[in-house]
């Protein structure tokens, strides 16, 4: 790992298009088990393109939005990837400013994760525009940006700032690697903490594009920002540790078991903080009554006889509970299995609550009063699979290139 | 699809590298030993999995074709220049007429100098008709198989201004002993929230107070739906179906011009009669006479005398959204 030769600008133009090459080569090189892995995939990621092409040419008919329910199943699943983009910085804190060295040996993994959960968000924004042939409007300085009044331009901006700030901390620290060198802190500690602070805000101005709407009172609280940065943070650790355990298993990075004891310390605090607010949110609902609760009400009950989210809203809440009492089971990391069904269970009721249970209650009953219920169309569901499948290709490539990298397997010939 | 599935063990990863690598395995040499099975094996799922993607792209190839270079360059409303101005309406004249076999006449009517334009309903006149619904399906050249409409009538109790009590979809001879009726449309609020929150301010307020849409700069995000408090806008979920011998031919480039697929609509106060000094189809249409439309600033405009003299109220005025449409009892 020492400097053999300080490397020049003109060096660097024939070694990183190396390093790119041998990336591709080696992201496409795996065991069989990896290409079947990667197969499946492509074809329910292609599925889902199908779906989409579908839904742009036919319009989005395709789908079971309505005026009445206008975002459904794509805005719930982007609000659910904003919140596991934030997550992956539940291990860049201990790594960088606890300086625990056995979380530094595998932070990446939340670095790259927040990288393809980027990517998801921002293509599931991309599936639910009406017109995807007009993201031109979007582009600053080309098309005329709503900033600083619509809260959708401050997402455009800090989820984009997000994705290129981690793709260089990765890019950086993986380019050094293969140079054998040693990364120069300068070059990406301080995008480190900018990307800390940066998460939250990304999760926070994902909350501000619903409380900030007053004709919406189950969105318009104050809770809502603080309610989304807990429940990322157990969605994104509980995906942490599965995933650590993943690659446990089928890669060489290994993570040690003091990493997953400190990622299952975070979410014993943050898993109790959700249903804490989620608890406060609903006594101020029920207690108060009235109108402003009947939200919350079809969420529990139904209205007037509709009760299309009552079984999500109950399988949510109990899936947050057992995956409370299995995290807070004494001595759980000795019991691997356990605690991945809690990992999976947090994650499936965060994303129930942040998605169904949040982004359509805030529809039903509509603005006057109807009741219209939404259930997601084949189209959206296909649509929704394509792309989590291909955001899980781009965080399997990642990690392959990046646990390579972290081997020796990818170094620069001298 | 078939073609992607059928291969064991060469699945493509996606064509962006992939493609590179494919490359490889015909054109750079490789390096000492030759092109291995494995090269060849990944070309083969690379060429597959590109062959797979073609087939899935397959129905965006009409879309595609159905837009035009011009329409995809159009730039804002606000931006054109007179002439680009003058070739954009021409263009959507013949588009209208490929599209819908109907000659009609687009133009451009911007606000008039000195105009603020108000709306009271008279809710003791109201009985719940629905004629201004139907008028406004006809004159805007709304979606004939959605039954489109930018007005909702709500079927009341008496006793009762929670619209949680309402009814929209009512259907029997009006109006009711024990109810009233309240037709609710673009309220056209001085502070809309639909206007902040639109990404690419395709949507704003005029001088003359109407809240306007540019259908073809909407990129269909539907954040404007999700923060009107009224349910004012639509969304078009498919391009708008309209028999050539039932459209209006009397449109204007920010109202009732068929709209495209994908992008939100809303009342405009017909703005295409109200700039030309008419009334607006719904209360030309209304029965009832409950409906008074005209300028706040002329002090002699009935519109005015109801505002000075009636109680008059908003809807949900504690949102702030200072609404340019009031309601009244006369009793």
């Amino acid at each position: 790992m020492n400097d053999a030769t300080p490397v020049t600008a003109e060096r660097h133009l024939t070694s990183y298009p190396k390093f790119l090459w041998r990336s591709v080569v080696l992201a496409t090189d795996g065991s069989a088990l990896f290409y079947a892995w990667m197969t499946v995939l492509t074809a329910i990621a292609l599925v889902g393109f199908n779906a989409w092409c579908h839904q742009v040419s036919e319009g989005m008919i395709t789908t079971h939005m309505t005026d009445h329910v206008s975002w459904g199943l794509y805005i719930a699943n982007f609000t659910f990837g904003v919140g596991l983009a934030a997550g992956g910085v539940m291990m860049v804190i201990p790594a960088y400013l606890y300086h625990d060295r056995k979380m530094h040996d595998v932070v990446i993994v939340g670095e790259l994760l927040a990288i393809a959960a980027i990517v998801i968000c921002l293509l599931f924004v991309v599936a639910d525009l009406g017109r995807p042939d007009r993201f031109w409007h979007l582009i600053p300085g080309i098309g005329r940006f709503n900033f600083p009044m619509s809260m959708l331009t401050w997402d455009v901006i800090v989820l984009n700032g997000y994705l290129l700030i981690n793709l260089h901390i990765c890019g950086y620290l993986l380019y050094q690697r293969f140079l054998n060198r040693e990364p120069n802190p300068k070059w990406y500690v301080p995008f480190v903490m900018l990307s800390i602070v940066w998460a939250i805000s990304i999760h926070t101005v994902t909350a501000f594009l619903y409380c900030g709407l007053g004709g919406r009172p189950f969105w318009n609280s104050g809770l809502l920002a603080p309610r989304f940065l807990a429940s990322a943070f157990v969605s994104g650790p509980a995906f942490i540790i599965v995933t650590l355990y993943i690659l446990r298993r089928f890669s060489r990075i290994r993570a040690s078991t003091r990493v997953i004891e400190t990622l299952v310390k975070i979410l014993r605090v943050t898993v109790l903080i959700n249903l804490l607010m989620f608890a406060s949110e609903m006594f101020t609902e029920f207690y108060t009554g009235g109108s402003h609760a009947s939200a919350a009400h079809y969420l529990f009950f139904g209205l007037h006889g509709k009760t299309a989210l009552v079984p999500w809203t109950w399988s949510s809440l109990a899936l947050n509970i057992f995956a409370a009492v299995i995290f807070l089971t004494p001595r759980i990391t000795t019991k691997p299995a356990l605690l991945i069904v809690g990992c999976a269970m947090g994650f499936c009721g965060v994303w129930i609550e942040k998605g169904m249970g949040l982004i359509i209650p805030g529809f039903v009953p509509s603005t006057l009063h109807e009741i219209v219920e939404y259930t997601p169309s084949l189209v959206e569901w296909k649509v929704t699979a394509g792309i989590w499948a291909f955001g899980f290709m781009v965080f399997t490539v990642a990690l392959k290139i990046a646990g390579r990298v972290f081997d020796g397997d990818h170094r620069l010939k001298v | 699809m078939t073609a992607e599935s059928s291969t064991p063990n060469g699945g493509g990863p996606d064509s962006g590298p992939g493609a590179a690598s494919g490359n490889s395995a015909t054109s750079t040499p490789p390096p000492p030993g030759g092109i291995s099975r494995r090269t060849v094996v990944k070309g083969m799922g690379v060429t597959l999995g590109a062959a797979a993607f073609g087939i899935a792209a397959n129905p965006l190839k009409s879309f595609v074709e159905d837009l035009t270079f011009d329409e995809f360059i159009q730039r804002h409303y606000k931006e054109l220049t007179n002439d680009e101005l003058t070739a954009v309406l021409a263009r959507l004249k013949t588009e209208v007429k490929e599209d819908y076999g109907a000659d009609v006449e687009i133009k451009d009517h911007r606000p008039l100098k000195g105009v603020k334009f108000g709306y009271a309903i008279n809710l003791s006149l109201c009985n719940g008709n629905g004629k201004c619904v139907e008028a406004c399906h006809k004159e805007n050249n709304h979606d004939r198989a959605t039954n489109q409409s930018y007005i909702r009538v709500l079927e009341m109790p008496k006793g009762t201004m929670d619209m949680e009590k309402g009814n929209t979809t009512y259907n029997h001879a009006v109006p009711l002993k024990d109810k009233y009726y309240m037709p609710v449309q673009c309220l056209q609020c001085d502070n809309p929230p639909c206007v902040d929150v639109c990404p690419v301010q395709a949507t704003w307020k005029e001088a003359d107070g109407i809240v306007v849409v540019d259908y073809n700069w909407c990129i269909g995000c539907r954040y404007c739906e999700a923060a009107c408090p009224y349910h004012a806008r639509r969304f078009n979920w498919t391009t708008p179906e309209i028999p050539a011998d039932e459209m209006n031919p009397i449109q204007s480039y920010l109202a009732n011009r068929p709209r495209p697929k994908g992008t939100v609509e809303k009342c405009h106060f017909c703005l295409h009669k109200t700039r030309e000094g008419k009334a607006p189809a719904c209360m030309e249409a209304c029965p009832t006479g409950a409906r008074v439309f005209g300028n706040m600033l002329d002090p002699d405009s009935s519109v005015r005398w109801i505002l000075e003299n009636k109680r008059v109220f908003v809807l949900k005025e504690e949102l702030g959204t200072q609404p340019s449409l009031f309601y009244f009892f006369d009793e």
